[in-house]
């Protein structure tokens, strides 16, 4: 069983972490990075059967891919603090010579990473061929991915979809983050997506709804219902209804803070909402 | 003057099936992926003998090179198949971040590349291939000259650790290096040796450099050929041994002259021993309808070519 508590502590280590990385060098992206901070430490401290250290390949463990690479803040922390690499390390976010690059990337050579994104809607794709090598070295594992919902709007995304089910890839949970929001504004007004569970199920998907994306409980109950339906001749996927900004309540419900920093005094303010648990890096 | 003896007409897209025929019965790893072009691509043997290894993706080239990409994560060795123009134009940004950025081992595998793809005309003729893939950091870039040498570099790029592009084409065209021979990743081949010019060619256009050396003796210049089957990495000490002795160039390539083989080759002379240079290429323009060979002509990329260009380079020496 997983201590709900000591998750949530968790999480609130990871939303300073992500204010102060953005802060520090006036760029990046908090908005969506608070708002997937819960799902990302419930993945990575509960749901993931990970291996210690660092491989490539990821034979023989659970692997998970970050499509949206803008929410690197929630990713490195989260990297970090699961033991990846040094928490020092965030630190270096954006900085110049730094393995944190703006958004992910295996170039160079961060632990934790398997594939370079920001440029959207590739994730899918390359979880579909993972999720293909674990089944031809007869490896059970589940292959893992995020994207935005916004995310959707890129045609490579319906490609890897309709493959996904017509494939039977059935190893692969595909988790896409329902904020609503998207640089322009929101999805309903820059393009809508419609009924987003209604495609998916179209697509002969299984699809799991965690309505509240911002509780640990919510979303362990629903990252074990969609485990379960692995292995069942469909892929599934997780529609995750989160808030953008969740826990600092200046970022929450906007789409302002998708990449905006804080200045001093915001970031004061956000600090002081969420108090240090874990020690800052 | 050495003479090479055209074996009998292939396409090279053959060399490539047979090529990936033979990998599948001794590397395990080797996986495949096609775009529903696997009839074009020569990929039936690979699919009958190994149905588990092959992966149809349907029309549907991004989703395609992800998946390579993917597949690499896991230790396999995709080799994805379709036209050159749905390998590289199409697909630019997913073979850029998914593939090159990431350092993932996918050897992307183009036919009908160039215009020999012949009577489906301009929107199926990619002519800025080899420079969308040469830019890629990262990224090693083949264009090979016949069905042996094709199948060759097919087997031989497994054994290599990285992003390739191995182009490839359509048309039955003369087969003449060596059956089963070796294939070395970067090093260009000396196929004649010359005093007045050095012609540099790759893909469909080394037999027609050939063919031109052969008529540029009868008219008393001696040429020197050089197959470039490696774009990228380009073997610039081949290169300059050559020039040394000739001082000028010819470059011939099925491909814009912007992007291209020539351009390359110019960048090296520029840095290292500059002389005239006259580039056998397409001019800036997109292809049309027409068999190979009325192409060939139309276009400027036949041996008859090659003699104007390097009769006039020789000229300006």
């Amino acid at each position: 069983m997983a201590d709900i508590t000591q998750l949530e502590a968790f999480v609130t280590q990871v939303r300073r972490d992500i204010v102060r990385q953005v802060h520090k060098v006036n760029s990046g992206h908090p908005g969506g990075s608070l708002g997937c901070a819960e799902f990302l430490v419930a993945l990575y401290q509960h749901v993931l059967q990970r291996k210690e250290g660092f491989n490539m390949d990821g034979n023989q463990e659970d692997i998970f891919f970050l499509s949206n690479g803008h929410i690197s803040p929630v990713f490195y922390s989260v990297l970090a603090r699961s033991g990846y690499f040094p928490v020092e390390e965030l630190n270096t976010f954006r900085l110049l010579n730094s393995r944190l690059q703006g958004h992910p990337t295996t170039h160079e050579g961060l632990p934790g990473v398997r594939i370079a994104s920001g440029s959207l809607g590739q994730g899918i794709s390359v979880a579909i061929g993972a999720a293909a090598a674990k089944k031809l070295n007869n490896d059970n594992h589940i292959v893992y991915a995020l994207c935005g919902d916004g995310e959707l709007q890129e045609g490579q995304n319906w490609e890897a979809i309709m493959y996904g089910s017509g494939n039977k890839v059935d190893n692969l949970v595909v988790a896409v983050d329902l904020n609503g929001q998207q640089i322009d504004g929101s999805t309903d007004t820059v393009l809508p997506l419609g009924d987003v569970k209604g495609k998916f199920e179209a697509f002969r998907w299984d699809v799991v709804t965690i309505e509240q994306g911002n509780d640990i409980q919510a979303i362990l109950e629903g990252m074990e219902s969609a485990k379960t339906k692995t292995g069942q001749g469909k892929p599934i996927c997780v529609l995750l209804q989160t808030v953008m900004g969740n826990g600092v309540d200046f970022m929450m419900h906007t789409h302002a803070w998708h990449g905006k920093a804080p200045n001093d005094e915001q970031l004061a303010s956000a600090l002081a909402q969420n108090p240090e648990t874990l020690g800052d890096y | 003057m050495k003479t090479y003896i055209d074996t009998g007409k292939k396409d090279t897209r053959s060399g490539f099936g047979a090529g990936l025929t033979e990998l599948g019965k001794t590397n395990e790893n080797v996986v495949a992926l096609c775009a529903d072009l696997t009839g074009s691509l020569k990929m039936d043997a690979f699919k009958a003998n190994h149905p588990e290894r092959f992966f149809q993706v349907g029309i549907a080239e991004a989703n395609m090179m992800g998946m390579a990409a993917g597949l690499t994560i896991g230790g396999k060795i995709p080799f994805t198949g379709t036209f050159a123009n749905f390998s590289t134009g199409r697909v630019y940004d997913q073979i850029r971040q998914s593939i090159a950025y990431s350092g993932k081992n996918v050897k992307i595998c183009a036919s009908h590349a160039g215009v020999t793809l012949g009577e489906d005309g301009a929107t199926h003729q990619i002519l800025e291939d080899l420079g969308l893939m040469k830019m890629l950091p990262g990224m090693t870039v083949i264009n090979t000259c016949d069905y042996n040498q094709t199948k060759a570099a097919t087997i031989a790029i497994a054994d290599y650790d990285g992003p390739v592009y191995l182009r490839f084409g359509r048309p039955k065209v003369a087969n003449f290096t060596p059956e089963n021979g070796s294939f070395t990743i970067g090093k260009a081949e000396e196929l004649q040796e010359g005093t007045d010019v050095t012609i540099i060619a790759t893909g469909h256009l080394v037999w027609e450099a050939l063919e031109a050396c052969k008529t540029l003796q009868e008219k008393g210049i001696s040429a020197g050929v050089i197959n470039i089957h490696t774009i990228k990495p380009l073997d610039a000490a081949a290169i300059l041994k050559s020039v040394a002795i000739t001082g000028c160039v010819v470059t011939a390539e099925e491909h814009n002259y912007l992007g291209g083989l020539g351009e390359s080759v110019s960048r090296i002379l520029a840095e290292n021993h500059p002389v005239p240079q006259e580039f056998v290429a397409t001019q800036d323009t997109f292809g049309e309808s027409g068999t190979p060979d009325q192409l060939m002509e139309k276009y400027g990329l036949n041996a008859a070519a090659i003699v104007k260009a390097a009769t006039k380079v020789v000229a300006r020496k």
